[in-house]
């Protein structure tokens, strides 16, 4: 079972200049060319509101909005996106002001846990943004990649329905 | 006294946390100069490992360290037998052997400085193995089948009357078999530890229902008093039972912290979730029920058995509810467990009743359609005024009011009793019923209030808020009991240095802590009063407990009002906080004199298209008697959450294992499917009113197990009228609508 005669497996990482906007902010940092945009967020940045659910895109926990289009920031390599506008749950409220989504998804209760409700909410800018919100069904349909495993389902429907409304 | 807070339906207090993200959750309290770790698991499914290649994982830039067997230290585990750890048996005891006793078990960990050089080198990392064939599934030749452990709190064997005999001679008689699914908790946050050692002083950030238990697992596990170890676990994400036991990797990441001498932070891939967490054991069942031509129940027997793993004996309720739900004068439940080389099963949203209630409630509506008569009415024929196994009254028992209402919100009358014969369009249309019940469990918990000079009161306990709103509950009880509003209340949670308290399971937190607050308000008040007569300058120096009124947040001198003094001057006058303990004080002789459970009423439609065999549930009514509401509108949201459980278990969710090694082979959120959005449609939920003064002081009875219970049954009851297909097996897929 020994393999002393092996060289070191891997080589020691080459690593990237990348440079973010990141909820408004300009942020540069050397990254490891094979860590997902997730890990950069919660590891590097310590911007924890983006979660990981299962790291294999099946969930929706960790959906972010990257040039105003929602991805699955699991799923993506941060050193591809260099010089993207990215937005997490933590640059939505502005000067104490909640967002209207954020706001409705406490109104209808569309969170019993907590822990996938960034990435619905970040899902349900995408969604309205899209023009993917105009009856409860196609808010379904658009919302099918964010499990909630609480059941929240009819509360994030009325959610993103009322706060299209609004917008 | 009151300011109406109990029963109101406020909004989360922690809503604005879970909405901006600043909810923190185990995995997100990142500490300075933290290393990573990430579990290797076994990849045979029963044997020994021979060998593990470490140098060459050990020289990749990064690596910090990598334990195993082979370097671990020798822990002390200590003897601790947790309420939620099975009675018998020995847990797991992770990196002390080279046992491997099921696919996945932990047998090494990897620390490195970041995740990815972690995860790398886990994957990496190579092991030899000797192997063994493993039997992992109830029905194989060799699994063995054993009577449950006294000690284990169930009963294997229950009967009264003769029950054989009564169905030899019943008129109309059901027999049959039920298979249940081992289902996987899946919550949305992996399980996660973050280990910081200061000394010999540990700090938990760690995903947990039960924090205290928690604490004094892993003083055991190192030999180290309980003081030295602290939980925190402020928020969790949602958990359903598989957090309240403390599984390996809490160990684990205690091991490398300890080991490499810095913070380590270590979070189960989801597929690692499947192999070292608990699940929900697949159940097989046997039904057969005895009854006259018109319906009465003259004999029930239901035969059930679990499967385990082969180093404890996880056992659940899943025959108790047989014994109370129905009258029936001959009755006989038997229990057996089948020890697998898996891992140990644990407790899931309802545990039991949950598989109980599916083969009992399938075959109660198959008798139905034998005897003619429609399913709620026979229950009703057969619904008891005692529980017949005890003898004992029910505190209060509300099946047949949630049958009534439940009838009328969903409009049951409209149902052509005949299978196959609703449809809309060319969609199979059928209407299903269950009942569900759960106990009314209670358990001794405390709570810390404490009035400071600012006028606000924190309210302490080492409870957990795993989505049901403990911590809104908690400050509507708080507020209610002082008469002070929600905002001048603060309730925390989650911290093992907080009051103790029960697990966060079993549905028995609002009744348990919420009496413990209410305890502790009840002494918070009683001790501001001393302050407030105590004091020269009060407007009730001086006065008696007898002349004090509280109106809100002030008291008054009963006989002259005059401008009293509140909870923000008293607290000011005294400087310093003032503190109160509470427990929840329960009387041990009320369980003897009373049957308390609650009980609710499932209904359900489904849609089921006739060529490709697709199942929708188009409508949901539940309708439950819980005893009292605190907040209505989270208990709402509560329920729904059951029944989408539900509608999971009874159309999607199943753990499957490989019968060549035990490897679970959808271990992963694609493959082990669960309600998505577009899946949950109409979902209408109530509660009828129920004054239940025997419970507990608060009189609740607890909502979140009994939600789930009673939605897999309704749905495939729905389904056999909606297609005249009988499936008794969990979970319902298009291929046993297209098999004939």
């Amino acid at each position: 079972m020994a393999q002393s005669s092996k060289p070191a497996a891997v080589p020691a990482p080459a690593s990237d200049v990348v440079s973010f906007i990141i909820n408004g902010e300009p942020r540069e940092l050397s990254l490891d060319p094979r860590q997902s945009l997730l890990d950069v967020l919660r590891e590097r940045l310590d911007l924890t509101g983006t979660k990981k659910g299962c790291n294999q895109g099946a969930c929706g926990a960790c959906t972010i909005l990257v040039n105003g289009k929602r991805i699955l920031a699991c799923l993506t390599l941060a050193s591809m996106y260099s010089g993207a506008r990215i937005e997490t749950i933590e640059g939505l409220e502005k000067d104490g002001e909640l967002h209207p989504l954020q706001r409705a998804f406490i109104e209808h209760d569309g969170l019993q846990c907590g822990f996938c409700t960034s990435g619905q909410i970040m899902s349900g800018l995408g969604c309205i943004s899209e023009g993917h919100a105009s009856s409860p069904q196609e808010i379904q349909y658009w919302m099918s990649g964010n499990i909630c495993r609480c059941g929240a389902y009819p509360g994030i429907v009325a959610a993103v329905a009322d706060a299209a409304r609004r917008t | 006294m009151t300011t109406g807070m109990i029963g109101n339906p406020v909004l989360r207090v922690d809503g604005r946390a879970k909405v901006t993200g600043a909810a923190r959750y185990a995995a997100d309290f990142n500490q300075k100069n933290q290393l990573y770790a990430v579990i290797v698991g076994a990849t045979v499914g029963l044997g020994r490992v021979t060998a593990i290649d470490v140098a060459s994982v050990s020289r990749m830039p990064g690596v910090v360290a990598v334990i195993s067997h082979l370097n671990a230290p020798k822990l002390a585990y200590g003897t601790h037998k947790g309420s939620i750890d099975p009675a018998v048996g020995e847990r797991l005891h992770v990196l002390q052997d080279n046992q491997v006793r099921f696919f996945g078990q932990p047998i090494a960990v990897v620390v490195a400085e970041s995740l990815d050089i972690a995860e790398r080198a886990a994957a990496e990392l190579k092991v030899s193995y000797s192997r063994q064939q493993p039997v992992i599934d109830p029905k194989d030749p060799k699994a063995q089948q054993v009577t449950p452990d006294p000690r284990g709190r169930v009963h294997a064997d229950r009967s009264r009357g003769n029950a054989d005999a009564a169905v030899a001679s019943a008129p109309v008689k059901i027999d049959e078999r039920y298979d249940t699914a081992r289902e996987n908790h899946n919550p949305m946050e992996p399980h996660a530890t973050i280990a910081a050692w200061n000394g010999n002083r540990l700090t938990l950030w760690s995903k947990s229902q039960f924090v205290v238990n928690e604490q004094a697992e892993i003083a055991a596990i190192f030999g180290i008093p309980v003081q030295q170890v602290q939980v925190v676990c402020p928020f969790i994400g949602g958990a359903f039972g598989t957090s309240l036991r403390t599984w390996p990797h809490v160990t684990l990441a205690a091991i490398a912290a300890r080991h490499v001498g810095r913070p380590v932070k270590l979070v189960l891939s989801r597929k690692q979730m499947f192999f070292t967490t608990g699940h929900r054991p697949r159940t097989l069942q046997r039904v057969a029920l005895g009854a006259t031509s018109d319906g009465k129940l003259v004999s029930l027997i239901q035969e059930a058995n679990g499967e385990t793993s082969r180093y404890e004996q996880f056992v659940e309720a899943v025959t108790s509810a047989t014994n109370y739900m129905v009258s029936c004068p001959n009755v006989s439940t038997r229990y057996r467990l089948s020890p697998l080389d898996t891992s140990t099963p644990t407790y899931m949203r309802g545990p039991g009743e949950a598989t109980n209630m599916f083969a009992l409630e399938c075959a109660l509506d198959e008798l139905s359609y034998k005897l003619g008569i429609d399913p709620i009415e026979l229950r009703r024929r057969n619904e008891p005024t005692v529980d017949e196994e005890t003898q004992k009254p029910f505190s209060s028992r509300s099946l047949m009011h949630c049958y009534t209402e439940g009838a009328e919100r969903f409009g049951w009358a409209r149902r052509d009793p005949k299978p196959r014969s609703m449809r809309d369009g060319r969609l199979l249309i059928g209407y299903g019923v269950a009942s569900a019940t759960y106990p009314v469990f209670y358990a001794p918990a405390n709570a810390l209030a404490r009035l400071l000079p600012s006028g606000i009161v924190e309210v302490e306990a080492a409870a957990s808020d795993m989505g049901p709103g403990t911590y809104t509950s908690m400050t509507q009880v708080a507020a209610e009991t002082l008469g002070l509003p929600m905002d001048q209340v603060r309730f925390r949670l989650g911290y093992s240095v907080y009051p103790a308290t029960p697990p966060h399971g079993g549905s028995m937190t609002m009744a348990s802590v919420g009496s413990a607050v209410r305890a502790a308000c009840i002494e918070l008040r009683r001790l501001a009063e001393g302050a407030a007569v105590a004091a020269p300058q009060s407007p009730v120096f001086k006065a008696s407990v007898e002349q004090l009124e509280w109106k809100q947040d002030r008291v008054y001198r009963r006989e002259n009002a005059g401008s009293g003094i509140s909870y923000r001057e008293i607290g000011n006058r005294a400087g310093k906080p003032i503190e109160a303990q509470g427990s929840s004080d329960h009387d041990p002789e009320l369980p003897k004199r009373y049957s308390m459970h609650a009980f609710g009423a499932a209904f359900i439609e489904v849609a089921v298209d006739p060529d490709v065999g697709t199942i929708r549930v188009r409508r949901t009514v539940g309708v439950y008697g819980a005893g009292r509401i605190i907040n209505p509108f989270l208990a709402r949201s509560q329920c729904i959450g059951g029944i989408v459980g539900g509608i999971g278990m009874a159309l999607m969710e199943s753990t499957a294992l490989d019968p060549r090694d035990g490897r679970i082979v959808n271990a992963h959120m694609a493959d082990y499917v669960v309600p998505v959005n577009l899946d949950i449609s109409n979902i209408d939920v109530s509660f009828v009113e129920e004054n239940d003064p025997h419970v507990n002081p608060l009189g609740v009875k607890g909502l979140g197990e009994i939600a789930i219970v009673g939605i897999a049954p309704a749905i495939a009851n729905a389904v056999y009228h909606a297609t005249g297909k009988r499936i008794r097996t969990l979970p319902i897929r298009i291929e046993n609508m297209l098999s004939h």
